[in-house]
């Protein structure tokens, strides 16, 4: 049952035509920041007010939402975002990447391909790549305008001269259909690939920032990256240990005080399917967990 | 007004509004599928998909200009009494409706400024019909190609050499809606 406090899906029906007609218009130039004007929502900027408004805009009663933090679906902000679209929207809720018709998220792609017919919304606390190169944004709008890009290859360039290597890890700066650069979102650079020519709607939000931005379906998408020094997807060298993946995002979480340590994947609903499904890691009660 | 005007509505916006939306939504972000939208009875010559357009993304704040046939007293009275937008001229408009033929120039739109290209019109084409079929669509959005039974395409054509500056259009027939958003590529099957 929806809260008849609320209106469907919480915003009145005036803001949500406004954030409507500002994702089609990032459908239409695809990486371009539109402005909006961001509503005050029930929760901090930090929980991703601008991810919810995008959702809130999107949501009909017959859509099934999953929605992650760094991949998990049981953090206290992937929960609170559920439970208020439960509440305000009526929808039903999964943790199956599959499942779901909208994901909304915060700093991961899951690891399942994503399918036509899904929607990827992401929260975005800073949408505007060149701003630590650039902090006004009447100049960062001319720079994008002009297709001035060389600041942003310069600052990965001086990561080269001073690391050896490109040490930007997470946010990393792309280039969508050859024309604007786009801040992904504070996505590892692992899951930069998953942005190129996805078969769903990838749609990112930004609330403080009052910006809307979009990726239409197989859309090319390029990490920004040198001849000499080709852009790489990284992870941790190591297997999950609990399911065993070799090709998933991982977290390293400390196991005890005497500095043992486990690589998990960071999509929890990615490695709780490959354990269901009897693949087992390096730590073997895993399986055993799993089968609860 | 007419009393007719009043009637054609939505009879549950937020939830209407939301379904005609996503498939909006799809439209634009795969040019070349076809989508249904119904729910509003907009008075003739307007089609129901433009109808659910209408009221799906206008309002006070969206000025509309009606182009030939459709600037006519009911339809002006319908979209008044139901979304409130301000009817205008062809330049000052954020949507403009009418048959491909009526909206002609294209140079009289807003394409949008070089530092804002979200500044600019959304076409709502009204065709005879619509079908998968006819000029070859390329680009974002689409995996290979699509086919679209657009009116022409020399003026697609060059509303893509504008990019990102350039109009964005939704074709509608009856209760189906295509989108050809500016990134889309036409050329002669
Ligand atoms: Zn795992």
């Amino acid at each position: 049952m929806t809260d008849q406090a609320y209106n469907f899906a919480y915003l009145d029906e005036q803001t949500k035509r406004m954030i409507r007609r500002a994702i089609l218009k990032g459908i239409a130039v695809p990486g371009y920041q539109v402005p909006f004007a961001s509503r005050e929502m029930p929760m901090p900027y930090g929980w991703g007010t601008g991810g919810v408004q995008v959702t809130a805009a999107c949501l009909t009663p017959v859509d099934v939402l999953k929605v992650i933090d760094q991949g998990a679906d049981d953090t206290t902000n992937a929960v609170s975002i559920r439970k208020f679209f439960q509440r305000t929207a009526g929808i039903a809720v999964t943790e199956a990447t599959q499942e779901a018709t909208i994901i909304q998220t915060r700093h991961r792609i899951p690891e399942t391909s994503l399918t036509t017919g899904q929607i990827l919304v992401y929260q975005v606390p800073i949408p505007e790549p060149l701003r630590f190169l650039e902090p006004r944004e009447t100049e960062t709008r001319k720079m994008h305008e002009l297709e001035e890009y060389g600041l942003m290859h310069v600052k990965l360039y001086e990561d080269i001269a001073r690391h050896g290597t490109i040490a930007t890890s997470y946010d990393y700066p792309v280039k969508v259909e050859g024309r604007y650069v786009m801040d992904p979102s504070p996505i590892p650079k692992f899951d930069n690939p998953k942005l190129s020519d996805s078969p769903a709607i990838q749609l990112f939000g930004a609330g403080r920032e009052q910006r809307i931005y979009a990726l239409p379906p197989y859309t090319n998408v390029v990490s920004l990256d040198f001849d000499d020094h080709p852009f790489q997807p990284s992870k941790a060298p190591h297997d999950c240990d609990l399911c065993g993946a070799a090709d998933s995002y991982l977290d390293e979480v400390i196991t005890d005080d005497q500095g043992g340590r486990m690589f998990v994947c960071s999509d929890t609903d990615f490695c709780r399917s490959r354990r269901a499904a009897g693949h087992v890691g390096r730590l073997g009660s895993a399986a055993v967990e799993a089968s609860e | 007004m007419t009393p007719e005007a009043l009637l054609g509505g939505f009879t549950n916006a937020p939830v209407q509004s939301a379904l005609a939306f996503r498939s909006a939504l799809e439209a634009l972000a795969r040019p070349g599928t076809l989508h249904n939208l119904t729910g509003a009875l907009p008075p003739p010559p307007m089609s129901k998909a433009a109808g659910v357009l209408v009221l799906t993304l206008c309002d006070g704040t969206t000025p509309v200009h009606l182009a030939g046939p459709h600037d006519c007293a009911q339809v002006r009275d319908w979209i008044t009494f139901h979304t409130g937008a301000p009817l205008v001229a062809a330049d000052k408009a954020i949507f403009a409706i009418g048959t491909w033929a009526a909206l002609q120039p294209l140079d009289r739109y807003a394409i949008g400024q070089p530092d804002y290209p979200d500044r600019s019109v959304t076409l709502i084409a009204e065709l005879r019909a619509l079908t998968q079929t006819g000029p070859r669509l390329t680009g974002p959005g689409i995996k290979t190609e699509a086919r679209l039974s657009l009116p022409e395409t020399a003026a697609f054509a060059q509303n893509r050499l504008q990019f990102p500056l350039g109009f964005d259009c939704f074709v509608t027939a009856a209760d189906l809606v295509a989108g050809l958003p500016r990134s889309t590529k036409v050329e002669a099957a």
